[in-house]
């Protein structure tokens, strides 16, 4: 086992292969090839319809070298219950059952399977990677789709804002719940490899910014997705056993002084052009309530 | 009669004879929603796995949706699994029953058929069952406690032949059968063994030394190639039910003909179709007829998908007149059975006087009288030189109707 922390000593082991069908710059491979390299391969990965359903690549070839269990819009979780339990029942204890579902597929119409995984205490890794918005069907707004952003179903700008999952699943008192971003893989794949050592339901939610989808130029990504961090706008924590932490940047960034204006981030992406001074402070107060939130969380 | 031959008499309903044969078929995962009047069947399974009888995970998931997404995840891992629903539950899942049968996984379901709301009903009805039978799964109907407790343990049987690989429900009539204790002959654990031997390791399970994907995009070059992979499956089930049923008879003494009864069938010259529990009421009423000298038979439809056509076409190819009674309508056409069985007969250039009856819909009773009724007026219709007869909706309260 590789030690975790420094990114040239992840396993050389690929498990995303080359030949995949993602956009340039998606995010979908840079965070599903830390998951998968933490996991060292040894996890089940049930996908939901979303972005990596295409991204895997067409029959008869695939470009996961794990074993992939494809399944409707609604069904990842109750799938991985599934699974879970057969590995159980026969006796095999050393395979990671993963969830690897966009923010629609989670925060949407797959809540109701994940609540209930979580409920069930089901020995799952559940993982959200948020794109903000569906993706694969063409930019359609999503539960996680930020107050302003345009979609093609917001066209003025979404009137309002991000609905606050992790923070639902922190409510399910499941042992581990953290954020994590694409562009900090480091923490990404601390996260994973703490998840996988823990048993019951663990919740990861992946910021994972998408240039097609939020029209800013492919080679950005990491650089959006860290913006998205350094601004404050994504908060990187973890919650072990109902305890807050913050990691990465974040760690530093409580003192509302530290964090970049949102601004900054903002400016990089197409999606929220037509916002105006108004949007910005209704986004930027959101922002604060979110940290103010995180604060009464530290202190509990 | 040896040890292993021993056969236990118990009183049980069907959905408790269901219960007994996912036990008898040694189901290693259970995955069920409650829904009336299901309930019976998992919370037996429940109380079988809670006292040790039975070694299986069962999991109590949060809808019906999830329900058969579990069982999809742990059939596609290699597990035995058993699932039962009814009505609103099984159309809760209708999409993930296109998965099951798509991912070719040998997945047995019970369902306890019932009407559809609104308004609110939780009797039997035909609908339920019949909505999804377009979707590739093997649809069973049993007509008694006993026939629900074998047809489980043969569904298996189906299910995993790898000439088949599709998943296989099972219905029986919202409390008529669901909750009427009848006598039901319990095989031992060890003759069911040999019966049913343990679910064969298949290729393509999800399995991290050899890893595969279930299903990856497939585009419009090789997508139809699948689906005729599954009708083949259903073609080669027709046979393979049949061999499974004569192999059940030689082990356990008692058999069903196949996909479909035939009761005074052969010299008929009238033959009653029907489906389910009603059909021992149906019998009774072609006894009557005989005793009047009239020349019916009934034929009772065992299985739906895959459709029986040989054995209609067989049954019914020298009959001067064919009758359907159906529990359900296909809002806009007619009874699906009647539709089904007209379009065999015509495929098959066979041309029988028809007579075609919705009735008992939201559980409404059936009697023989009933049955008397309706075959009485059908007989006469045909001797008046009428050769299509209805489809009628069969007591109808036509004063309530506006």
């Amino acid at each position: 086992m590789s030690k975790p922390g420094v990114l040239r000593l992840f396993p050389e082991e690929e498990y995303v292969l080359p030949g995949h069908a993602a956009c340039p710059g998606c995010p979908i491979g840079i965070g599903l090839r830390y998951v998968l390299k933490a996991l060292e391969g040894k996890a089940i990965v049930v996908i939901p319809a979303c972005c990596t359903s295409i991204v895997a690549g067409p029959f008869p070839r695939s470009a996961f070298k794990v074993p992939v269990l494809h399944i409707a819009f609604a069904a990842a979780a109750a799938t991985a219950s599934g699974i879970l339990e057969a590995l159980e029942a026969k006796g095999i204890t050393d395979v990671h059952v993963v969830v690897w579902a966009g923010d629609g597929g989670t925060v949407d119409i797959g809540i109701q399977a994940l609540s209930g995984a979580a409920e069930r205490g089901h020995n799952i890794i559940y993982i959200c990677y948020d794109n903000e918005a569906y993706m694969n069907t063409g930019i359609q707004r999503s539960g996680a789709t930020p107050y302003g952003a345009w979609t093609t179903t917001t066209v003025t700008g979404k009137r309002e804002h991000k609905k606050d999952v992790p923070a639902i699943m922190v409510a399910h008192r499941i042992p581990y719940v953290a954020t994590a971003s694409v562009g900090f893989p480091v923490d990404l794949y601390n996260k994973v490899k703490k998840a996988s050592m823990m048993k019951g339901l663990k919740y990861i939610h992946l910021h994972a910014p998408c240039p097609v989808g939020w029209r800013f130029p492919s080679e950005k990504t990491i650089e959006v997705a860290r913006l998205a961090v350094e601004t404050g706008m994504w908060v990187l924590y973890e919650v072990v056993y109902g305890k807050f932490k913050l990691t990465g940047p974040s760690a530093r960034l409580l003192d509302k002084k530290q964090r970049k204006p949102i601004g900054e981030y903002l400016r990089l992406q197409e999606r929220f052009r037509k916002l105006s001074e108004q949007d910005v402070k209704e986004l930027q107060d959101f922002v604060d309530s979110q940290w103010e939130y995180i604060t009464k969380m530290l202190e509990r | 009669m040896t040890s292993r031959m021993d056969v236990k008499k118990l009183v049980l309903t069907s959905n408790y004879a269901a219960a007994y044969a996912a036990k008898l078929a040694r189901a290693e995962i259970i995955s069920a929603y409650p829904i009336t009047p299901q309930t019976t069947v998992v919370e037996k399974l429940a109380e079988f796995i809670e006292r040790g009888e039975l070694k299986a995970k069962m999991i109590r998931v949060e809808s019906e949706h999830s329900a058969m997404a579990a069982c999809i995840g742990a059939s596609a891992t290699g597990a035995r699994v058993f699932t039962a629903t009814s009505s609103h539950g099984l159309l809760y899942m209708y999409e993930m029953l296109w998965w099951a049968a798509g991912a070719r996984l040998p997945i047995v379901m019970g369902v306890v058929t019932r009407a559809i709301a609104p308004p609110w009903n939780i009797w039997t009805e035909h609908a339920d069952i019949l909505s999804p039978r377009d979707s590739g799964w093997l649809i069973f109907f049993a007509e008694s406690a006993q026939e629900v407790l074998d047809m489980i343990l043969q569904a298996y049987k189906v299910a995993e032949n790898e000439q088949v690989l599709l998943p296989v429900m099972v219905g029986w009539d919202a409390f008529i059968s669901s909750h009427t204790a009848e006598p039901v002959d319990v095989p031992s654990q060890e003759i069911v063994d040999e019966f049913l031997p343990p679910r064969k390791s298949a290729a393509f399970l999800l399995d991290v030394k050899d890893p595969v994907s279930h299903g990856n995009l497939v585009f419009p070059d090789f997508y139809m190639e699948f689906r005729y992979l599954m009708q083949r499956g259903m073609e080669s089930a027709r046979d393979i039910i049949r061999k499974v049923d004569e192999e059940f008879g030689k082990i356990f003494g008692r058999h069903y003909g196949g996909l479909i009864e035939k009761y005074r069938c052969d010299d008929a010259e009238y033959a009653l179709i029907t489906l389910g529990g009603s059909s021992g009421d149906a019998r009774e009423a072609v006894d009557k007829l005989r005793e009047n000298g009239v020349k019916i038979g009934l034929c009772r439809i065992r299985v739906i998908r895959p459709f029986p056509v040989q054995d209609v076409v067989e049954c019914l190819s020298n009959k001067e007149g064919v009758i359907v009674v159906e529990r359900d309508i296909s809002m806009g056409l007619c009874g699906v059975l009647a539709t089904e069985i007209a379009s065999v007969l015509f495929m098959n250039g066979i041309q029988p006087k028809f007579a075609s009856f919705i009735a008992g819909l939201g559980g409404r009773e059936v009697s023989v009288e009933d049955f008397l009724k309706m075959l009485d007026f059908s007989l006469k219709e045909f001797q008046r030189g009428n050769k299509r007869v209805g489809p009628h909706w069969y007591g109808v309260k036509e004063e309530v109707i506006p």
